[in-house]
């Protein structure tokens, strides 16, 4: 078979998949475009069902309510914290499990599963007992330490991923140039390592920022944006909320954007 | 000498912090879980530790019917993920040149903006006389009585639809190690496309498949939210019997017991998946 | 004396150093005295009328009162964070309220704060409002509420409507007053269901295979169907909620119920999913206000059941004096009426009545009409006919929770 036809099919190929990648994406935010479009909704009641009408007004008022707002910065501040400390520790876990077989590996292993397999309510319950045994005061940085709790195995699962066939070779190539062990690190491995900690910063990000069920137990009275959200649609989903989730949402393709645009800048 | 002790302790330097965190925040609550899985009694009256193994094989018998469901709705929706998150992966790692990461950002996008908007949203567009029925209806497709809420059909695919990216990234990830010039050499060795995904490609990078596995399968079988927006009478989840033992119930013991049964019974599909796959990487170090 | 058992000392209660310490105990005893099945006991005894003063000796207004809410159950201003009778109680007393609203369910708030309050500790909240039956049962029985300073109550003696003054589940008002109250009852869509839904058994219609809804609550599932089919649940047994429960097991075996729902119901009735269900009061007049169309809201002629949520003091208490005031604000007619004209389900204060219509009459525009009907509705007014039909939630001690709970929830929970 000639490379020739083989290039055309791998042209086609790449068509047709760029197509799917780009029809999933859209499936993945068709719920968004529903909460922006009800975001307009001039609804007069509590629910927010019904169609009724156009308005701009939810716009207008979108800080009204104070909790919302503080609750929306929480939520942000705290998934960049997580991220950061989970991404560091979730890394060193990922790629030790991945470079070398130590003794401990079983067992970080195991307890890595065990903190992925353990559902969400019993590790919030069983992590609020241990700060009122421990007389620590439930708020925003009991809300950091259990997430990071959460989020570590996420992070060291999807570097571990990274590390399979890790080639060792490119250290020692390394060090026989006479790279030391941190430039090793920081001009070999990370830049190979990067990929994997990207996806799993990501995935610790998308975690926090949207994390329901631990955070609830353990945030004290501090809110953040799901606590909020969850709460209100008891009675009814206030517009204001679609608003919010709108204007996160389009931030969002606004960073794509704008990160598309610079890298082609660079070329 | 020197760097050879640098590099002996390098992998529990590395695992140190992490682990230590894991130990206080995550092992001493499960092991306090533990001890209080076999105790008895009640919020009122107190919880006494009587070594009461029995709360395990009664959560077993009063439960195994949502139990085995939920295992079911989690291989049937890990399965969908991996179908629908391989092709993905692998447009964004060999076509998606520098915007990778923007393509995965755009991924976890809807992510931002909270599961429970979503997943409303998802009952809207999904209801009845919504918008992609109320059409499929009039266009005579579907009967009148048709409906996909609560049903179990809803409740995969809005599993499927929630941990998507957790299967599309590690997937991704291992995808986007493998050098593109590794594909054009087996081409140039005249193998076919079809040879050359099988052959190379696609071993390479089972170690994502595997990851992407675990951390959609496993989440996948303890998920509440999606049963209990999307389901109708018979899709109730195991996660849901665990939220009603815990807040409803406060019946802590069996609540615990059931966690660990889950928990378990989770681990146990992780080790002989793995063994299955025969992942070199995974079960070296725990057979040597 | 019955064979009920004497609750142990709480073992977390040999932990609490606080001065009430000695009341809950009293309360103990109080409690063992009880006859099991017949509601809770009345919370008279001289005890613990020297143990309330005891506690309230000395307390002095504080500049601030942490108030636990739901969401969306206050009059709101302009802006969705301002809420008018709030700032009218500041601007009155000078005392500043925090207000919040981290109560979504009663169970989880429950679950959140009771390790904190066993273990001694403020849980940030000094109100709460916490619905009447399970959850509540499970915050006294764990002594878990500061009893109310009565004296502070103005109010309350003169504007609380007299069925608000003699609950079961509190009798004497020892720890709650009420807040709002609301039906469980049914509702239809009447374009769906063109002959009207009069009994609560209409919901097993065969005709409506596939279209009802009931709720995934094992408070507001059984308890209609068990006074639907004997009156008062108080006088129930174990035999009647087998009874009930197979009742429920055949509606569900006949493929009638689309699903068994939590809040969301209101959302599927809305939207034609389910044409049928069992509902609460504020929501139906509020998804109508909010577009819904053709819906209506029924007390079934064989009774339903009235819940109130509770405005409480949480143990470890930080701001009492404070908190007592601000409850008693709430009584007053006019705050109200500003209230219940937001929020929609049943005020205890009777006489909001007169200020609602009153207010309707300076009205203009849609809110004249939305205000008049609100006044004249017998969902948030109801009459002395409706409360007649209207039973609570049935107390349950220790052990009738754990059969209850095994009788019911499988049935949901399937």
């Amino acid at each position: 078979m000639s490379t020739g036809t083989n290039a055309a099919a791998g042209r086609v190929g790449g068509r047709v998949m760029q197509v799917y990648t780009w029809l999933i994406i859209l499936w993945l935010m068709l719920p968004i475009f529903v909460i922006i479009a009800f975001g307009f909704n001039n609804t007069k009641g509590k629910f927010n069902y019904t169609w009724q009408g156009f308005t701009l007004h939810w716009y207008r008022h979108l800080f009204d309510i104070p909790d919302l707002t503080n609750a929306l910065i929480n939520s942000l501040t705290i998934a960049a914290i997580v991220t950061v400390i989970s991404g560091i520790l979730g890394t060193g876990m990922g790629f030790a499990l991945g470079r070398w077989k130590f003794r401990g590996t079983v067992i970080t292993e195991l307890t890595l599963f065990a903190n992925i397999a353990a559902p969400e309510i019993t590790l919030a319950t069983a992590l609020l007992s241990l700060f009122i045994t421990a007389n620590v005061a439930r708020g925003y940085w009991t809300i950091v330490i259990a997430q990071v709790m959460f989020d570590i195995a996420y992070v060291a699962v999807t570097v571990r991923a990274r590390m399979a066939g890790y080639d060792v070779h490119l250290e020692e190539a390394a060090r026989d140039l006479g790279a030391g062990p941190l430039t090793t690190f920081r001009l070999v491995t990370l830049p190979l390592l990067l990929p994997g900690i990207v996806a799993g910063c990501l995935l610790a990000f998308a975690l926090s920022i949207d994390d329901f069920v631990i955070t609830q137990f353990n945030a004290g009275q501090t809110l953040t944006f799901p606590l909020w959200v969850f709460g209100a649609t008891r009675l009814g989903v206030p517009p204001q909320v679609n608003v919010m989730g709108t204007l996160i949402f389009v931030g969002g393709v606004l960073i794509a954007i704008s990160s598309v645009l610079l890298s082609r800048r660079r070329t | 000498m020197i760097r050879r002790l640098r590099s002996a302790s390098g992998p529990y330097l590395a695992v140190l912090p992490g682990g230590l965190w894991l130990a206080i925040f995550f092992v001493l609550p499960l092991f306090v879980m533990v001890s209080l899985s076999v105790q008895t009694g009640n919020l009122i009256t107190g919880f006494q530790q009587t070594f009461h193994f029995a709360n395990y094989s009664n959560m077993l018998s009063q439960y195994h019917e949502q139990l085995l469901r939920s295992l079911w709705y989690g291989v049937i929706a890990t399965v969908l993920c991996v179908l629908l998150a391989y092709p993905m992966a692998y447009w964004i790692a060999f076509f998606g040149g520098r915007n990778k990461s923007t393509y995965l950002f755009l991924v976890l996008l809807p992510f931002f903006v909270t599961f429970v908007l979503r997943t409303v949203a998802w009952q809207f567009l999904l209801g009845d006389q919504g918008l992609v029925l109320d059409w499929l209806k009039r266009a005579g497709i579907v009967s009148q009585d048709f409906h996909v809420l609560a049903t179990a059909t809803a409740v995969i695919a809005g599993l499927v639809y929630n941990y998507l990216p957790f299967m599309l990234l590690p997937i991704y990830v291992a995808l986007e190690r493998i050098d593109p010039s590794l594909l054009e050499a087996a081409g140039d060795l005249y193998a076919t496309r079809r040879q050359t995904f099988l052959r190379i490609v696609f071993p390479l990078t089972i170690p994502g498949i595997f990851a992407g596995v675990l951390l959609t399968f496993v989440p996948v079988v303890s998920d509440y939210v999606n049963a209990s927006i999307l389901g109708g009478t018979g899709q109730t989840m195991i996660g849901n019997i665990i939220q009603t033992l815990y807040l409803t119930n406060s019946d802590y013991p069996n609540a615990s017991a059931l966690s660990i049964v889950l928990m378990g019974i989770l681990m146990i599909g992780i080790f002989v998946y793995a063994r299955a796959l025969g992942t070199r990487d995974l079960l070296d170090a725990a057979a040597g | 004396m019955t064979s009920e058992p004497t609750p142990s000392p709480l073992r977390l209660g040999r932990r609490d150093l606080l001065r009430y310490a000695g009341m809950g105990a009293g309360l103990a005893t109080l409690a063992a005295c009880g006859v099991s099945g017949e509601g809770k006991k009345a919370a008279t005894g001289s005890t613990l009328e020297q143990q309330i003063k005891a506690f309230w000796a000395g307390k002095k207004q504080t500049g601030q009162v942490n108030w636990a809410q739901w969401p969306l159950y206050i009059d709101v201003g302009k802006n969705m964070g301002d809420h008018p009778s709030i700032d009218q109680f500041t601007a009155a007393t000078g005392i500043k309220v925090n207000y919040s609203e981290p109560i979504q369910d009663d169970d989880t708030f429950f679950a959140k704060v009771q390790p904190t309050l066993s273990a001694g500790q403020y849980s940030g909240y000094d109100i709460a409002v916490i619905t009447n039956g399970i959850d509540f049962d499970k915050f006294t029985e764990l002594d878990l509420f500061v009893p109310l300073d009565h004296s502070y109550l103005i109010n309350y003696e003169k504007y609380a409507g007299s069925i608000y003054k003699h609950s079961a589940y509190d009798p004497g008002n020892v720890y709650s007053v009420p807040w709002q109250s609301g039906i469980t009852g049914i509702a239809y869509n009447t374009k769906k269901v063109p002959k009207p839904l009069t009994s609560f058994f209409d919901l097993w219609n065969p005709a409506l295979k596939g279209k009802v809804g009931m709720f995934a609550d094992n408070e507001d599932l059984p308890t209609p169907v068990l006074v639907a089919m004997f009156g008062d649940p108080q006088k129930t047994g174990p035999t009647q909620w087998r009874q009930a429960a197979a009742k429920l097991t055949q509606q569900r075996k006949a493929g009638i119920v689309r699903k068994y729902y939590q809040q969301d119901y209101i959302g599927a009735l809305s939207t034609g999913d389910i044409w049928a269900c069992q509902a609460w009061s504020g929501d139906i007049f509020q998804a109508l206000e909010s577009g819904a169309k053709d819906l209506v809201f029924v007390i079934p002629s064989e009774g339903a059941v009235l819940w109130t949520d509770n405005m409480v003091l949480l143990k470890n208490i930080k701001n009492p004096v404070s908190a007592m005031k601000l409850i008693d604000w709430y009584y007053q007619p006019k705050i109200a009426a500003e209230v219940a004209e937001y929020v929609n389900y049943i005020t205890p204060v009777p006489a909001a009545q007169a200020v609602v219509k009153a207010d309707a009459q300076k009205a203009t525009g849609s809110n004249r009409g939305t205000l008049s009907s609100i006044a004249n509705s017998p969902l948030v007014f109801p009459t002395p006919a409706d409360y007649s039909k209207l039973y609570r939630y049935r107390t349950l001690t220790n052990t009738e929770l754990t059969t209850w709970n095994e009788i019911f929830e499988p049935i949901y929970q399937s």
